[in-house]
This record gives structure tokens, C-alpha cells and sequence, in this order.
């Protein structure tokens, strides 16, 4: 499997998980790839054959058909890529650097978008493999506390729906996953919302999601109803249910 | 094969898990069939057949599967010896329809007649009357075989063997089947004499087929693995022959076509209302306990047709995808004689984790061929369906390949769908052998699939 955005909790939680379930080939993707030596190490004790760790900036769009491409020819087919980069951000700080605003865009969104492509031509070639693309609730209805993060997600979401139905019969899928609040680098030191959960229940989600070949994950199963009622909320209403 | 505009197409095999994409290429004459391994695309060739097989044999992502289901040609026909020679594409189903009236049935049938020729020579399959007759290739004098590195080729156990029983259970891998020749099974009618026992347990089951089996051509018991405590293993057994003529009333007695009277039952389609997803642990175990209290206790003699006593799932068209979306897994395991106790252990195993399975059967093996991979050796055979869903099903099956292994046995490939690939040696000791008849075969490795690609095959 790759992992684009190789350090985050949530992927890796979901790797150790995979790995134990004897997934053999991982490679982890992020910027500063050195950083993630003890990881690999440690995979290789669990029980990976070949973890292998590769330069990637979600934000550098015009790289990224040629990194993707790389691991691709590199390690042959490729089960399950992972696109879990992101950023969160401060609203208030992007209130007033709107360049820093639209940084987090290109990340969460923009490069989400291209890595995304050059991951679906070639599970498309290789005629089988699953796309997992985190997305997250917060774009399922945004929130004036973090509207730019979540409006990434919400761009990001229906960007994968889209790619998912374009892929139907050609034996690649997406599989889209919505968690929740999660305790994780991302959330350090926020206030957990209601359903928080931890990135070892997403990795039990996703899991589960791709034995079962799912196309939405929704972590915890709950939030699937919670934000059915919440997504449609007159806007008044919403708003004071947001402000909590 | 390039002229032929493969289509971009989803496959899955009848258990309906894993689906890949590949382009399928569709010959229709036999000339477009024995060029199928011709100008391979990247990511290489497959056969397939009628994709009976339940896990991804017969699939090949990204690559070319060359579909062979419209190429039925009867080659040659030679009532006198009874020998036919037919395109791969040929259907069980095809060939019955005539062969019946015409005093024929084939020398092994699996439990569906929705079968090719090709996909039988390919999984080397075996029906059940393997303890006498052994499997499907055991009845081919030759076949026709278009390879990558050899060009088409005629095999036959006396001509290339190796090459011949490397086919054998090959999973397609050494070439595409063009036809193959077939000695056939003279019948006098098309009724088979049956006779039904029903056992408490599984001991019983077993004691019956041990004393009883060389008397029957035929052979095979259900087995209820949700059955548990003394009922444990506890199945219905039938057995039995085909009918001479004058074993029937009259008229059929007296006329001969009339004793060859063969109408396989239409297919009926599971009907659309039909949940997908019926078949769940409750339904399964209402269906099982149904089946074993409406099958008599004893009964001798019993005049059956050839679908009820060969085919009875054909009855259903699709009854493969009540299992749901998720599909289902089958798992086939042989365990040698001797090693009964292990065969015990399984279907305890099996009983007490309360697996939901509604197809479970075993069966007995006569000795085992040349194939390096085919695999019936002689022993038990035990099978069984289960919904793919069921939680902890992963590991238990992991733990029962083990032990298969740990007694020399193995699963049957043409059913798997999840093996751990470090097992494959172990169950098939005469890989590397196989191997060596590829390569001369293939030599540049155009022929694959998903099923070898997951399994390390080659
Ligand atoms: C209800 C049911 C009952 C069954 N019962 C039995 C049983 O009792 N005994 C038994 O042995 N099996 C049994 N099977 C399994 C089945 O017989 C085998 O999987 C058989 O191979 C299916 O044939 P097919 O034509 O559908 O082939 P496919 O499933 O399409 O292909 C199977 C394999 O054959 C290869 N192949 C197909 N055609 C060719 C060709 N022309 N040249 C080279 N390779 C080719 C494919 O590449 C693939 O590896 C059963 C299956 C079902 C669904
Ligand atoms: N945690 C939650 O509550 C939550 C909820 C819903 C959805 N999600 C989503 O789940 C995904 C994973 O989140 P997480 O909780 O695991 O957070 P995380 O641990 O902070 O992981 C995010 C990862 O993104 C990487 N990243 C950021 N910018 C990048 C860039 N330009 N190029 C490459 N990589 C970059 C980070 O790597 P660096 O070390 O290089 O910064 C980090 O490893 C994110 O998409 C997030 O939006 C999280």
C-alpha cells in the first residue's frame, strides 16, 4: 500500500493495522521522509516485507505524477493508496493571512486533487485497487469556526464521489472516509467534540471498510445519522448548534 | 486477437468477491481462439471460461481475458468409441444435451454442468465419482494448447506430458485450451438408481462411505456444520449408479430413446424480490435443519434424473448472489487417509464457531494424477460456502489451512479466494516442478492472472 502524507496518525494507525493483517509492501510518502526511519523500522519488526519511505509535498501539484508514478513502477500493483494529508489551520489566522488560507486550500484540496489523478490512471491501468480519501464531517457541513478547513473537505469530498463513479467498472474504486473529532497531532490540544474518537478506531473502520469493499466509512457509525439530521438543519439553527 | 476490440470490463468469480478490470476479448471462431495469446497486451492474457470458478482464477486485471464461451465447436464425434473432440468454449450443459439421447454422459461432472471444457481442464475438476473414475483430464487422450513460447501445441499424457498434466489443473497458466478430446460414459438410460442414507453424525457418515463407497459409482454427503454437541457432522448420504434400461418402467424399458429422455430442468432465476443477502446465519441454519429431517432416514433404489442427482443448485440461476453484495467465500480442503482425526477437528472447528455455511459436502478421493496441481489425492474432501462478512471467518480459515497443511493436505485453488501465499509450497510440494513446464511454456510470463499474481505462483 502508499500512504501520501505518510506521518499522519490516522494513516498510520491504519498501516500498523493493515500490516498485521499481513499487508507486506508499504510506502509512506511525506515531506520530510527521513523523520519517518523509526516508523519503517518498526513496520519491518511487525512483519512488513518492504516499507520504503519517498519525498512528497502535497502542495508541489506539478511533482506529483511523477512520485506517484515512481512507486508505482517501482513496487508493481498497488492494492490500497491512502491520501491522508492535511492541514487543519487556525480560522482566526486565516481570517487574517488570507495567503496562509489559501495554502492550507492547495494542500487539503488542490494537491489532494492532482495526487489523486495520478493515483486513479494508474489503479485504472493496473485494472484493480482501492483509493481511500480522508475526508472528514467538518466538510459534510461546514462551520464558521473552521470554514476554510472544512470547505477543503467538502470540495475534497465530492471531488472523490465524483472520481468514485468514475471509476465504476474499471475495477479501481474510492473509498471515502468521514471521521469525526479524532485525538490526534491534527487536534492536540483542541476541545474534543461529541463522538471523538482515536485513530486506532479509524484504522478498525477503514479496515473493515475495505474487506467489505464500502464506498463511505463514517467514523464512529454513528455520525452517519448525526450529520443526516445536521445536513439538513435550517442555517439559524445550525448555526447555534455549531457555536455548540 | 488485437482485431478483436476487447472491451474494458469488470470481473468477479462466483463468489462475487474481489472484482478487477480487464479488457475482454471475445472470439467467436476457432481460428480467433487458438490466436488468442497473440500480440499480448502489458499486463498479459487469461482464458476464461463460464466463470464458475468462486475466487479470482479466472480473472486478470489490467490485462487481457480472453473470453472463450462462443467458441462450442463439436471438432469430431466417434459414437463408436465414444470420444469426442470439442472447442474449449463448450459447455457441460451443450454437451449433454446432445450426448444424453445419444447414449453419453461425461466421464466427470462437477456440481454444475455450467462448466467449459477449457475451465475443466484448467482446475482439473472432479465429480462424484472421483474414488473410481479420478478427475476430469484422467479422461483426456489429448488437447490442443496455444502457448506463448511453443506456439499451439497437441498435449496428451503420451505426448509432452509434462506439459499435458502441468495443464492439468493449471489454472490456465501454461496456455489457452483450444479444445481438448474426451472419452466419454456410455449410459443406457438417463436416470441414476440412488440410494439414501441419513447419518446421526459424522463417524456414521464416514463408516458408511468407507464400507459402502467402491459398490457406487457416484457418491456424496451433505453435511450440516451447524450441527452441533453428539449431532456433530451429522449428514445425508447419496449414492448411486446409472440405471440400466431394464431397470425402468415401460415404456422406457422397451424403448431406448425414450430411456434417454433428457429435459435439464430451465433455469429459474432467483427471483428478483428475493433480498439479496438472504442467506444469513439464521436461514441457513433453518435450510440445513429442513434438509437433513426431509431426507428419509434409509431408502434404496430411488430413481432420480440427471439434474436432480448431479445438479440440483442449476435449479437456480444466480443463487449466488443471495449471499449479498459482499459475495462468499469457498473453502475446499483434502486431507489423506489416515489423517481422519484432522478431518474431525475441521468440522468440530467448523461446528463450533457456528459458520453459516448451506453448501457443505464431503466426499471421497481415489489416488491422486500426475498434475503438479491438481488437486484431488486420495483422502476426504470437505467443502463448504460461507457469506464473506461473517466476522473472525479470516482466521479461522488461516487456522484450518494449517492444519490442513500439518497433515499434508490442501485447498482447492479454482475455490480460493484468500489463501496466505507462504502456504501454496507447502500444500502443492511439486510447485517448483510446475514451474519449470511454465517457463518452457511461457517463457516471457505473457500468461497471468489475479489468482497467481496473489498466490506467488510464478
Ligand atoms: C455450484 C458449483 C459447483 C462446483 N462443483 C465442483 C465440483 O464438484 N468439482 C470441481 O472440481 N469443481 C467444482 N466447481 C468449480 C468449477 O468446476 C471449476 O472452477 C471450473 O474450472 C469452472 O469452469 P469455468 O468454465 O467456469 O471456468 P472459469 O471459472 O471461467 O475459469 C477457471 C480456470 O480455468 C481457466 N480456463 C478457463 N478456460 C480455459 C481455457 N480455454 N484454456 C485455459 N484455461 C482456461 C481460467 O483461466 C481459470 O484459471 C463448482 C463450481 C460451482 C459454481
Ligand atoms: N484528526 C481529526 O480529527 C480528523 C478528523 C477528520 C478528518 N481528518 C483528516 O484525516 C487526515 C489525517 O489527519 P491526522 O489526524 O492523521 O493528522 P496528522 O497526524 O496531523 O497528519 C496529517 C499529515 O499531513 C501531512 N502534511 C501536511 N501538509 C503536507 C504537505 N504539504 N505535503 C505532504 N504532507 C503534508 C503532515 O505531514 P508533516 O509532518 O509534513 O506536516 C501530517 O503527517 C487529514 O486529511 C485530516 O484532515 C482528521
Amino acid at each position: 500500500m502508499l500512504v501520501l502524507g505518510g506521518g499522519s496518525d490516522l494513516a498510520l494507525a491504519t498501516v500498523r493495522r493493515l500490516v498485521a493483517d499481513r499487508c507486506r509492501t508499504v510506502v509512506l510518502a511525506a515531506r520530510r521522509p527521513h523523520e519517518l526511519k523509526p516508523v519503517a523500522e518498526e513496520l519491518r519488526d511487525a512483519g512488513a516485507d518492504t516499507v520504503e519511505t519517498v519525498a512528497f509535498d502535497a502542495a508541489d501539484t506539478a511533482s506529483h505524477a511523477t512520485v506517484v508514478g515512481d512507486v508505482f513502477d517501482r513496487h508493481g500493483d498497488i492494492d490500497a493508496v491512502i491520501v491522508a494529508f492535511g492541514v487543519l489551520g487556525d480560522q482566526a489566522a486565516f481570517d487574517r493571512d488570507p495567503a496562509a488560507a489559501a495554502d492550507a486550500a492547495t494542500v487539503n484540496y488542490v494537491g489532494a486533487v492532482s495526487s489523486s489523478l495520478a493515483v486513479a490512471d494508474r489503479l485504472r491501468s493496473q485494472g484493480h485497487g482501492v483509493l481511500v480519501v480522508l475526508s472528514s464531517v467538518a466538510g459534510v457541513r461546514v462551520r464558521s469556526d473552521n470554514f476554510v478547513y472544512g470547505s477543503t473537505k467538502a470540495g475534497l469530498d465530492g471531488f472523490a464521489q465524483g472520481l468514485g463513479d468514475a471509476l465504476v467498472g474499471s475495477g479501481a474504486r474510492v473509498m471515502i472516509v468521514r471521521p469525526g473529532f479524532v485525538h490526534s497531532k491534527m487536534t492536540e490540544g483542541k476541545e474534543p467534540a461529541p463522538f471523538a474518537t482515536t485513530p486506532e478506531a479509524v484504522a478498525d473502520a477503514l479496515a473493515e471498510g475495505l474487506r467489505k469493499g464500502s464506498a463511505v466509512v463514517w467514523v464512529p457509525p454513528v455520525l452517519r445519522l448525526v450529520f443526516g439530521v445536521l445536513r439538513n438543519l435550517p442555517r439559524p439553527l445550525w448555526r447555534k448548534v455549531a457555536a455548540r | 486477437m488485437a482485431a478483436l476490440r476487447p472491451v474494458r470490463a469488470e470481473l468477479t468469480g462466483w463468489g462475487g468477491t474481489a472484482p478487477t478490470g480487464a479488457d475482454v476479448a471475445r472470439p467467436f471462431t476457432y481460428s480467433e481462439l487458438r490466436a488468442g495469446v497473440d500480440d499480448p497486451p502489458a499486463r498479459g492474457v487469461l482464458a476464461r471460461g463460464l466463470g464458475r470458478s468462486y475466487g479470482d482464477a479466472a480473472q486478470n486485471a489490467g490485462g487481457r481475458v480472453v473470453d472463450t464461451t462462443a467458441v462450442d465447436d463439436v471438432c469430431a464425434f466417434d459414437a463408436e468409441r465414444g470420444e469426442i473432440t470439442v472447442a474449449a468454449g463448450a459447455s457441460i450443459d451443450g454437451l449433454l444435451r446432445h450426448l444424453v439421447p445419444r447414449g453419453f454422459f461425461v466421464p466427470v461432472s462437477p456440481g454444475t454442468r455450467h462448466v467449459t471444457v477449457g475451465g475443466s481442464v484448467a482446475a482439473d475438476v472432479h465429480g462424484k465419482n472421483h474414488h473410481g473414475a479420478g478427475t476430469w483430464c484422467a479422461h483426456v487422450p489429448s488437447l490442443t494448447l496455444a502457448t506463448p513460447g511453443l506456439g499451439v501445441v497437441s498435449v496428451g499424457p503420451e505426448a509432452d506430458p509434462e506439459l499435458f498434466w502441468a495443464t492439468a489443473g493449471g489454472l490456465g497458466l501454461t496456455g489457452v485450451v483450444v479444445d481438448a478430446t474426451l472419452v466419454l460414459h456410455p449410459i443406457e438410460t438417463s436416470r441414476v438408481t440412488v440410494d439414501t442414507d441419513r447419518t446421526a453424525n459424522l463417524d456414521e457418515a464416514m463408516a458408511l462411505m468407507v464400507a459402502g463407497d467402491d459398490a457406487y459409482e457416484y457418491s456424496v454427503a451433505w453435511i450440516d456444520l451447524l450441527a452441533t454437541g453428539v449431532a456433530t457432522g451429522r449428514s445425508v448420504l447419496t449414492r448411486g449408479r446409472f440405471a440400466r434400461r431394464d431397470e425402468l418402467g415401460p415404456p422406457a424399458a422397451d424403448d431406448p430413446a425414450t430411456a434417454l429422455d433428457y429435459h435439464p430442468g430451465a433455469l429459474v432465476g432467483a427471483p428478483p424480490w428475493v433480498p439479496s443477502g438472504l442467506l444469513n446465519r439464521a436461514t441457513i441454519r433453518a435450510f440445513n435443519e429442513a434438509w437433513y429431517r426431509r431426507a428419509p432416514a434409509r431408502r434404496r433404489d430411488e430413481l432420480q434424473t440427471i439434474s436432480r442427482f448431479f445438479y440440483p443448485l442449476d435449479l437456480v440461476r444466480g443463487w449466488n448472489r443471495m449471499y449479498g453484495r459482499a459475495g462468499f467465500v469457498q473453502w475446499q480442503v483434502v486431507v489423506p487417509t489416515g489423517a481422519e482425526d484432522a478431518l474431525r477437528r475441521m468440522v468440530e472447528a467448523l461446528s463450533a464457531a457456528a459458520c453459516p455455511s448451506f453448501l457443505s459436502v464431503l466426499k471421497r478421493f481415489g489416488p491422486a494424477n500426475p498434475g503438479p496441481l491438481s488437486f484431488p489425492t486420495k483422502g476426504w474432501t470437505l467443502s463448504l460456502d460461507i457469506p464473506a462478512g461473517v466476522a473472525g471467518l479470516g482466521d479461522l480459515l488461516d487456522r484450518l489451512d494449517e492444519d490442513a497443511v500439518a497433515v499434508g493436505g490442501r485447498v482447492y485453488l479454482a475455490k480460493d479466494s484468500r489463501l496466505r501465499p507462504e502456504l501454496v509450497g507447502a500444500m502443492y510440494p511439486r510447485l517448483d516442478e510446475w514451474r519449470a513446464v511454465r517457463d518452457r511454456a511461457d517463457p516471457t510470463g505473457v500468461i497471468r492472472s489475479d489468482l497467481a499474481r496473489r498466490l506467488d505462483l510464478y
